[in-house]
């Protein structure tokens, strides 16, 4: 466990935490990623403006990020095109049939104590750690 | 004013991810990991905003919003197939990469092109499944709303 770090964990959590119930209390939404960011995409929506200025928000903390001291370098991905396509589509599909993903059941849903996100976040955590230890353990890496 | 205090919380929702260390999908993968040298820091991170959350949602409970007429939250308590094959789904997906939607959309400051290209592939996988989803045509889930839990 070398590379455990609760404290900027847990301090980055509570803001995460923080954002959500601002969300819910001022403007009656639920923080959910994937939900906020297909509402964008869905074409007749009425309400698509207050789910930009928050994605718009979520990039801007990075480029203030390179001033405190918190600069955001292009993130180590996988090196073929079609591994990152199929991710992306597999997220995509996934958080829309599932209804959410690790913010909207995992953070949001557990908070409200739903059934649903608390079955949903118990998935994808077993699903996604299933993928690593076959990609990482058992084919190699 | 709403918009603004939307933009604030997108704002502070991606510090949190910076801080923590999740927008980073190393870091991520590092908890999925555990037959590796496994990282506890996401389970933290998700303890610290659980325990924030929830006491913002308790208070939300009693109130209307401030600046909205009402919430929206989902009011579905089934545990159905759809929830369950589409969380399997995402977490296949996340565990490929390491990045879910909020890390993903935040790395796109970056102007990364493999970052860039799996948003756009999580858009379209969005989008193939409304497209599947208009084409079933007494579906029970036909009448469901846009963004149903989160």
């Amino acid at each position: 466990m070398a590379n455990f770090t609760p404290l900027s964990a847990a301090i980055g959590g509570a803001l995460i935490g923080l954002a959500a119930a601002l969300l819910m209390l001022l403007a009656g939404r639920v923080a959910g990623i994937s939900g906020i960011f297909s509402g964008c995409l869905a074409t007749k929506n009425g309400d698509r403006e207050w789910r930009l200025a928050f994605l718009g928000g979520l990039i801007l903390a990075p480029l203030t990020g390179a001033v405190a001291g918190y600069a955001l370098t292009a993130p180590q991905m996988p090196p073929g095109y079609a591994v990152i396509v199929a991710a992306g589509l597999l997220v995509g599909f996934g958080t829309r049939l599932g209804g959410g993903c690790t913010s909207g059941h995992g953070v949001c849903g557990i908070a409200r104590l739903s059934p649903r996100s608390v079955a949903a976040t118990a998935v994808f955590m077993a699903t996604a750690m299933l993928v690593v230890a076959l990609t990482r353990h058992v084919l190699g890496g | 004013m709403l918009l603004l205090a939307s933009l604030a919380c997108g704002f502070i929702f991606g510090w949190g991810l910076l801080i923590s260390g999740m927008v980073n999908p190393e870091k991520v993968l590092g908890f999925l990991d555990i037959f590796g040298a496994w990282d506890p820091s996401l389970a933290v991170v998700m303890a610290a905003a659980l325990a924030v959350s929830s006491a913002g949602y308790l208070l939300s409970a009693r109130r209307p919003p401030m600046l909205a007429p009402q919430r929206h939250w989902s009011s579905k308590r089934a545990i159905d197939a759809p929830l369950i094959v589409g969380s399997a789904l995402f977490g296949v997906g996340w565990g490929l990469v390491g990045l879910c939607p909020g890390p993903a959309i935040e790395n796109l400051a970056t102007l990364s092109p493999r970052v860039i290209v799996f948003v756009a592939a999580m858009a379209g996988g969005m989008a193939l499944h409304d497209a599947w989803q208009r084409r079933q045509p007494a579906a029970p889930r036909a009448g469901v709303p846009a963004s149903a839990d989160g």
